[in-house]
């Protein structure tokens, strides 16, 4: 009986696991071997000479990178914030109504970062930024805070509002009705139970500005390398296995992110 | 005092009325920083290039006529410009190939998870996802390492005596496609798996019940079922492929250049602003087109492909 079932399983066709596996493998082989040389001792990012940590060290010990990266982190840290921040409003006046006149269109406009190409917003920012800065003066990592929330606000959107979805207005109409004010029914109600959401949001929000090129090589000026811009630049150089030490840094960190939020999304299904 | 029905409808109009406040910062932040900008770039198009980059505030229609054709100095008759139609035509062409190896290649890979016990799928998904989370210029980084001409892949083919040289892979065509196709397979895969998730075996097991081979099966049942995953997934790898910047400026080393790398050369070397405005809307045009398509195609279909 279990043997006949084995024999002819509805769901298998041939080929196809092999192939899967082959993509998996196909999928980790280059990050694998990109993490491997980050650990050579030669100065080679081909030819293994041994295993040291001197890459790490001197990553760890250039400036250039360790600037990047607190730039980096600053400007994730604030675009993330504001982006959650003001998407979960746009999440909360976007669902758990009656349909009203503009309510697609605005749901159109948040995801609209999403769909034109990233070079095309990179260039008209370029244009644009390039004539406040003149006009202003003012040449800071605001520009840059300013563009990576305006994209990092459809990725924050989103989960919160499918968090949203799943909740309905039953407890605030509860909250309501024993006299707490709007206010009171959202922090004390609202908030709590969607804050596996915004955090969600939140962690999307810092993971897509920190890996952002374009629009930072765009916008950025003069000395304000963030981590990637920084990293892309090095590339047109010959590459040393310190690349691969602040590349398998930043993995790790992306990584940690990401599975973290995995836990997270999870435990809300 | 109005009616009940008044009430009802002021107290609903102020609803509204907050629903658009609490939305106006996201929104604001988007216009100013995202999408206003984009009619700027529009304006840009009509103008004449400065000497030193920028634009001088005088009409001319020659840089949305330059996206195809060029005038030649000396004369000054026009004709197609060649190098420009080159990088559309590699644009198109390796999004479309992208789109085709992802295709391929991502559908057995959702299927295989798809079919996986509840438990284990989704470790494979995480799987899938951690490499789409992580950097991009990472990951494009890491296949430069693998094919260049010191890399495992030379190295196993040279090792091995298939070639006693290595084969120059970077900095080819070759190389941008199989960048392209690593870093968006992920975006291939989700959606495929989002709709295979769904089928119901039991269709399948008809299928074979009447006498269907297990090709037939794939064919009538099972690729029917996944369409809205393949277009979803088709269009979410075409349109990031024909506006990719990173993967081909790193592996096509400036030599193969895509419309993303041609746009970015108008606003550096090239000096010719209008020229990069009119070629960015050209191609925010062509993935507008895409994405309509998509959306009037999954109308038509009905509500059966949503959710």
């Amino acid at each position: 009986m279990a043997r006949s079932r084995h024999a002819f399983d509805v769901r298998h066709q041939s080929g196809f696991p092999t192939i899967a596996l082959t993509c998996f493998f196909l999928l980790y082989l280059p990050i694998a071997t990109l993490v491997v040389y980050a650990f050579n001792s030669g100065t080679s990012i081909a030819t293994w000479e041994g295993l040291s940590l001197r890459w790490f060290q001197a990553a760890w010990n250039n400036d250039k990178v360790i600037d990047a990266s607190l730039r980096s982190i600053q400007i994730a840290t604030c675009a993330a914030v504001i982006a959650t921040a003001v998407a979960t409003m746009a999440a909360i006046a976007t669902t758990r109504t009656r349909p009203y006149r503009g309510l697609n269109a605005k749901y159109a406009f948040i995801n609209m970062p999403l769909m034109v190409p990233e070079i095309v917003v990179a260039v008209a920012l370029l244009i644009f930024f390039s004539r406040i800065k003149v006009a202003t003066g003012y040449s800071g990592l605001g520009y840059l805070i300013a563009a990576h929330t305006a994209f990092c606000i459809p990725f924050a959107y989103l989960p919160i509002r499918a968090r949203l979805e799943t909740m309905d207005l039953s407890l605030e109409t509860a909250a309501a009705d024993l006299y707490a004010s709007p206010w009171q029914a959202f922090r004390r109600v609202t908030l709590p139970l969607l804050w596996p959401g915004i955090l969600a949001g939140l962690m999307l929000a810092f993971v897509i500005s920190l890996d952002d090129v374009v629009i930072t090589e765009f916008v950025k000026s003069g000395g304000q390398d963030t981590l990637p811009t920084y990293m892309l630049g090095q590339l047109r150089r010959v590459v040393t296995p310190e690349m691969n030490a602040i590349s398998t840094v930043f993995l790790l960190l992306s990584i940690a992110i990401v599975t973290i939020f995995f836990f997270v999304s999870r435990k809300r299904s | 005092m109005g009616t009940a029905s008044e009430i009802a409808r002021r107290i609903e109009a102020k609803d509204i009325r907050d629903r658009w406040l609490l939305s106006a910062p996201a929104l604001i932040i988007i216009a100013l920083c995202a999408i206003g900008p984009l009619t700027i770039v529009f304006v840009y198009s009509f103008l004449t290039p400065g000497d030193y980059g920028d634009v001088v505030w005088k009409f001319s229609p020659d840089a949305w006529i330059s996206v195809l054709f060029q005038r030649d100095i000396f004369d000054g008759t026009w004709s197609f410009a060649d190098a420009h139609l080159s990088i559309f035509w590699r644009s198109v062409w390796l999004s479309l190939m992208t789109t085709l190896l992802t295709l391929v290649l991502g559908f057995p890979t959702a299927y295989f998870i798809a079919t996986r016990p509840e438990r284990t799928r989704e470790i494979w998904l995480f799987l899938i996802t951690i490499p789409f989370w992580t950097n991009l210029l990472i990951r494009t980084f890491a296949i430069q390492e693998v094919i260049r001409n010191e890399g495992i892949v030379n190295a196993l083919l040279t090792g091995t005596g298939i070639t006693d040289r290595p084969i120059q892979m970077l900095y080819t065509d070759f190389a941008i496609l199989l960048g392209l196709a690593y870093v968006y397979f992920p975006l291939m895969v989700l959606p495929l798996y989002a709709s295979m998730e769904k089928i119901d075996f039991r269709l399948v097991e008809a299928g074979y019940d009447l006498y269907a081979n297990r090709w037939k099966v794939l064919r009538r049942i099972i690729i029917p079922l996944a369409k809205p995953g393949i277009v979803a997934g088709s269009i979410l790898v075409f349109i990031p492929s024909l506006g990719a910047y990173v993967t081909p400026r790193v592996l096509g080393g400036g030599v193969k250049l895509m419309l993303g790398n041609f746009i970015e050369l108008q606003f550096g070397q090239g000096r010719n602003w209008p020229l990069g405005a009119s070629l960015s809307m050209t191609l925010l045009a062509i993935v507008l087109a895409a994405l309509f398509m998509y959306i009037h195609f999954t109308a038509r279909r009905g509500g059966n492909t949503h959710g």
